[in-house]
Protein backbone atom coordinates (compact mmCIF):
# COMPACT_ATOMS: atom_id res chain seq x y z
CA UNK A 1 0.00 0.00 0.00
CA UNK A 2 1.30 3.43 -0.90
CA UNK A 3 1.79 5.46 2.24
CA UNK A 4 1.95 8.92 0.71
CA UNK A 5 -1.22 9.37 -1.22
CA UNK A 6 -1.94 12.90 -2.41
CA UNK A 7 -4.27 14.54 0.08
CA UNK A 8 -6.19 17.69 -0.72
CA UNK A 9 -7.97 18.92 2.34
CA UNK A 10 -8.17 22.70 1.97
CA UNK A 11 -11.91 22.62 2.43
CA UNK A 12 -12.50 26.22 1.37
CA UNK A 13 -10.79 25.54 -1.95
CA UNK A 14 -12.85 22.48 -2.81
CA UNK A 15 -15.49 23.37 -5.37
CA UNK A 16 -18.15 20.76 -5.66
CA UNK A 17 -20.82 20.79 -8.36
CA UNK A 18 -24.34 21.13 -7.00
CA UNK A 19 -25.01 17.39 -7.25
CA UNK A 20 -21.87 16.88 -5.15
CA UNK A 21 -23.23 19.21 -2.49
CA UNK A 22 -26.48 17.31 -2.59
CA UNK A 23 -24.63 14.05 -2.06
CA UNK A 24 -22.61 15.27 0.92
CA UNK A 25 -25.57 17.05 2.53
CA UNK A 26 -27.60 13.85 2.06
CA UNK A 27 -24.94 12.11 4.12
CA UNK A 28 -24.72 14.83 6.75
CA UNK A 29 -28.50 15.02 7.17
CA UNK A 30 -28.57 11.23 7.50
CA UNK A 31 -25.97 11.33 10.29
CA UNK A 32 -27.88 14.11 12.09
CA UNK A 33 -31.10 12.09 11.92
CA UNK A 34 -29.23 9.03 13.20
CA UNK A 35 -27.83 11.03 16.14
CA UNK A 36 -31.28 12.31 17.12
CA UNK A 37 -32.79 8.83 17.27
CA UNK A 38 -32.74 8.61 21.11
CA UNK A 39 -34.52 11.98 21.35
CA UNK A 40 -37.33 10.80 19.07
CA UNK A 41 -37.62 7.48 20.91
CA UNK A 42 -37.74 9.22 24.27
CA UNK A 43 -40.48 11.63 23.15
CA UNK A 44 -42.37 8.75 21.54
CA UNK A 45 -42.12 6.63 24.67
CA UNK A 46 -43.27 9.38 26.97
CA UNK A 47 -46.15 10.45 24.72
CA UNK A 48 -47.45 6.87 24.62
CA UNK A 49 -47.05 6.17 28.33
CA UNK A 50 -50.37 7.62 29.42
CA UNK A 51 -52.57 10.68 28.89
CA UNK A 52 -50.46 12.66 31.34
CA UNK A 53 -47.24 11.78 29.53
CA UNK A 54 -48.88 12.83 26.28
CA UNK A 55 -49.80 16.20 27.79
CA UNK A 56 -46.25 16.62 29.15
CA UNK A 57 -44.72 15.99 25.74
CA UNK A 58 -47.06 18.63 24.32
CA UNK A 59 -45.75 21.03 26.95
CA UNK A 60 -42.13 20.18 26.14
CA UNK A 61 -42.86 20.76 22.46
CA UNK A 62 -43.97 24.28 23.30
CA UNK A 63 -40.49 25.00 24.74
CA UNK A 64 -38.65 26.85 22.00
CA UNK A 65 -35.19 25.18 22.11
CA UNK A 66 -36.78 21.74 21.68
CA UNK A 67 -39.15 23.14 19.08
CA UNK A 68 -36.21 24.59 17.18
CA UNK A 69 -34.29 21.30 17.35
CA UNK A 70 -37.29 19.34 16.10
CA UNK A 71 -37.90 21.90 13.36
CA UNK A 72 -34.27 21.48 12.24
CA UNK A 73 -34.76 17.73 12.33
CA UNK A 74 -37.81 18.13 10.12
CA UNK A 75 -35.77 20.16 7.66
CA UNK A 76 -32.97 17.55 7.60
CA UNK A 77 -35.55 14.82 7.17
CA UNK A 78 -37.15 16.62 4.23
CA UNK A 79 -33.74 17.19 2.66
CA UNK A 80 -32.71 13.57 3.21
CA UNK A 81 -36.05 12.35 1.84
CA UNK A 82 -36.03 14.50 -1.30
CA UNK A 83 -32.35 13.90 -2.07
CA UNK A 84 -32.96 10.19 -1.48
CA UNK A 85 -35.91 10.17 -3.88
CA UNK A 86 -33.68 11.79 -6.49
CA UNK A 87 -31.08 9.07 -5.97
CA UNK A 88 -33.80 6.42 -6.35
CA UNK A 89 -34.85 7.97 -9.66
CA UNK A 90 -31.21 8.08 -10.79
CA UNK A 91 -30.90 4.39 -9.81
CA UNK A 92 -33.85 3.70 -12.09
CA UNK A 93 -31.96 5.61 -14.80
CA UNK A 94 -34.57 8.37 -14.79
CA UNK A 95 -33.04 11.80 -15.34
CA UNK A 96 -29.55 10.30 -15.53
CA UNK A 97 -28.33 12.66 -18.30
CA UNK A 98 -26.15 15.46 -16.95
CA UNK A 99 -28.49 18.43 -17.65
CA UNK A 100 -31.45 16.60 -16.11
CA UNK A 101 -29.39 15.47 -13.10
CA UNK A 102 -28.17 19.04 -12.58
CA UNK A 103 -31.71 20.38 -12.85
CA UNK A 104 -33.06 17.84 -10.35
CA UNK A 105 -30.24 18.66 -7.92
CA UNK A 106 -31.27 22.31 -8.15
CA UNK A 107 -34.92 21.37 -7.62
CA UNK A 108 -34.10 19.40 -4.46
CA UNK A 109 -31.83 22.13 -3.11
CA UNK A 110 -34.64 24.67 -3.52
CA UNK A 111 -37.57 22.43 -2.67
CA UNK A 112 -36.38 21.18 0.70
CA UNK A 113 -36.05 24.62 2.36
CA UNK A 114 -39.24 25.84 0.64
CA UNK A 115 -41.26 22.82 1.78
CA UNK A 116 -39.79 23.21 5.23
CA UNK A 117 -40.84 26.88 5.40
CA UNK A 118 -44.33 25.99 4.20
CA UNK A 119 -44.64 23.31 6.89
CA UNK A 120 -43.36 25.67 9.60
CA UNK A 121 -45.83 28.37 8.59
CA UNK A 122 -48.66 25.85 8.40
CA UNK A 123 -47.86 24.17 11.72
CA UNK B 1 -17.06 -10.45 8.08
CA UNK B 2 -19.62 -8.36 6.27
CA UNK B 3 -19.54 -10.47 3.16
CA UNK B 4 -23.24 -11.27 3.14
CA UNK B 5 -24.40 -7.73 3.86
CA UNK B 6 -22.21 -5.90 1.38
CA UNK B 7 -22.62 -5.01 -2.25
CA UNK B 8 -25.98 -5.58 -3.89
CA UNK B 9 -27.95 -6.88 -0.88
CA UNK B 10 -26.95 -3.87 1.24
CA UNK B 11 -27.68 -1.53 -1.66
CA UNK B 12 -31.12 -3.13 -2.08
CA UNK B 13 -31.86 -3.09 1.67
CA UNK B 14 -31.01 0.62 1.70
CA UNK B 15 -33.46 1.38 -1.09
CA UNK B 16 -36.32 -0.87 -0.02
CA UNK B 17 -36.19 0.43 3.56
CA UNK B 18 -36.07 3.99 2.18
CA UNK B 19 -39.22 3.46 0.11
CA UNK B 20 -41.08 1.93 3.04
CA UNK B 21 -40.04 4.70 5.44
CA UNK B 22 -40.94 7.40 2.90
CA UNK B 23 -44.47 5.94 2.59
CA UNK B 24 -44.79 5.63 6.35
CA UNK B 25 -43.69 9.18 7.19
CA UNK B 26 -46.10 10.52 4.57
CA UNK B 27 -49.06 8.36 5.65
CA UNK B 28 -48.71 8.70 9.42
CA UNK B 29 -49.13 12.52 9.55
CA UNK B 30 -52.09 12.25 7.14
CA UNK B 31 -53.74 9.64 9.39
CA UNK B 32 -52.97 11.76 12.44
CA UNK B 33 -54.38 15.00 11.01
CA UNK B 34 -57.48 13.27 9.64
CA UNK B 35 -58.19 11.88 13.13
CA UNK B 36 -59.66 13.64 16.11
CA UNK B 37 -56.35 14.18 17.92
CA UNK B 38 -55.58 13.68 21.59
CA UNK B 39 -53.94 10.85 23.50
CA UNK B 40 -56.44 8.11 22.60
CA UNK B 41 -56.07 8.75 18.85
CA UNK B 42 -52.26 8.95 19.15
CA UNK B 43 -52.16 5.70 21.11
CA UNK B 44 -54.56 4.13 18.60
CA UNK B 45 -52.15 4.82 15.73
CA UNK B 46 -49.78 2.20 17.17
CA UNK B 47 -52.09 -0.04 19.20
CA UNK B 48 -54.03 -1.78 16.43
CA UNK B 49 -52.70 -4.75 14.47
CA UNK B 50 -52.13 -2.79 11.25
CA UNK B 51 -50.68 0.30 12.96
CA UNK B 52 -48.55 -1.78 15.33
CA UNK B 53 -47.08 -3.99 12.62
CA UNK B 54 -46.52 -0.95 10.37
CA UNK B 55 -44.67 0.83 13.20
CA UNK B 56 -42.57 -2.25 14.01
CA UNK B 57 -41.65 -2.60 10.33
CA UNK B 58 -40.73 1.10 10.27
CA UNK B 59 -38.36 0.58 13.20
CA UNK B 60 -36.82 -2.43 11.48
CA UNK B 61 -36.45 -0.49 8.22
CA UNK B 62 -34.90 2.43 10.11
CA UNK B 63 -32.33 0.22 11.85
CA UNK B 64 -31.34 -1.52 8.60
CA UNK B 65 -31.20 1.82 6.75
CA UNK B 66 -29.08 3.42 9.48
CA UNK B 67 -26.78 0.39 9.58
CA UNK B 68 -26.06 0.45 5.85
CA UNK B 69 -25.76 4.24 5.72
CA UNK B 70 -23.49 4.64 8.72
CA UNK B 71 -21.48 1.59 7.69
CA UNK B 72 -20.87 3.17 4.28
CA UNK B 73 -19.67 6.35 5.98
CA UNK B 74 -17.35 4.45 8.32
CA UNK B 75 -15.92 2.38 5.47
CA UNK B 76 -15.38 5.54 3.41
CA UNK B 77 -13.67 7.66 6.05
CA UNK B 78 -11.98 5.32 8.50
CA UNK B 79 -9.51 4.11 5.90
CA UNK B 80 -7.82 0.74 5.95
CA UNK B 81 -7.59 0.29 9.70
CA UNK B 82 -9.26 -3.05 10.45
CA UNK B 83 -9.11 -2.65 14.23
CA UNK B 84 -10.74 0.78 14.22
CA UNK B 85 -13.25 -0.38 11.66
CA UNK B 86 -14.22 -3.39 13.76
CA UNK B 87 -14.54 -1.21 16.84
CA UNK B 88 -16.72 1.42 15.17
CA UNK B 89 -18.93 -1.12 13.40
CA UNK B 90 -19.37 -3.02 16.68
CA UNK B 91 -20.32 0.20 18.49
CA UNK B 92 -22.72 1.07 15.68
CA UNK B 93 -24.32 -2.38 15.71
CA UNK B 94 -24.64 -2.38 19.49
CA UNK B 95 -26.11 1.12 19.48
CA UNK B 96 -28.67 0.27 16.79
CA UNK B 97 -29.63 -2.97 18.56
CA UNK B 98 -30.16 -1.00 21.77
CA UNK B 99 -32.37 1.47 19.89
CA UNK B 100 -34.31 -1.44 18.41
CA UNK B 101 -34.88 -3.11 21.79
CA UNK B 102 -35.95 0.23 23.25
CA UNK B 103 -38.45 0.76 20.41
CA UNK B 104 -39.73 -2.79 20.84
CA UNK B 105 -40.23 -2.11 24.53
CA UNK B 106 -42.26 1.00 23.72
CA UNK B 107 -44.43 -0.92 21.26
CA UNK B 108 -44.90 -3.83 23.69
CA UNK B 109 -45.98 -1.30 26.30
CA UNK B 110 -48.60 -0.01 23.88
CA UNK B 111 -49.78 -3.51 22.92
CA UNK B 112 -49.84 -5.06 26.40
CA UNK B 113 -50.36 -2.03 28.62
Amino acid sequence: MRQHRPVFLQLHRIHLPLSGWLSITHRISGVLLFLALPLWLWLWQHSLHDAQGYAEVQQWLAWWPLRLLLALQLWWLLHHLLAGLRFLLLDAEIGIALPAARASARVVMLASPLLFLLLVVWL
Amino acid sequence: MNQHISGLPAWLVQRLSAVYMALYVLLLPLLWWSGEGGYAAWHGLFAGTVGGVAAALFILALLLHAWVGMRDIFLDYLGKRPGLRLLMLSLLGGWLLAMGVWALRILLGVWLG
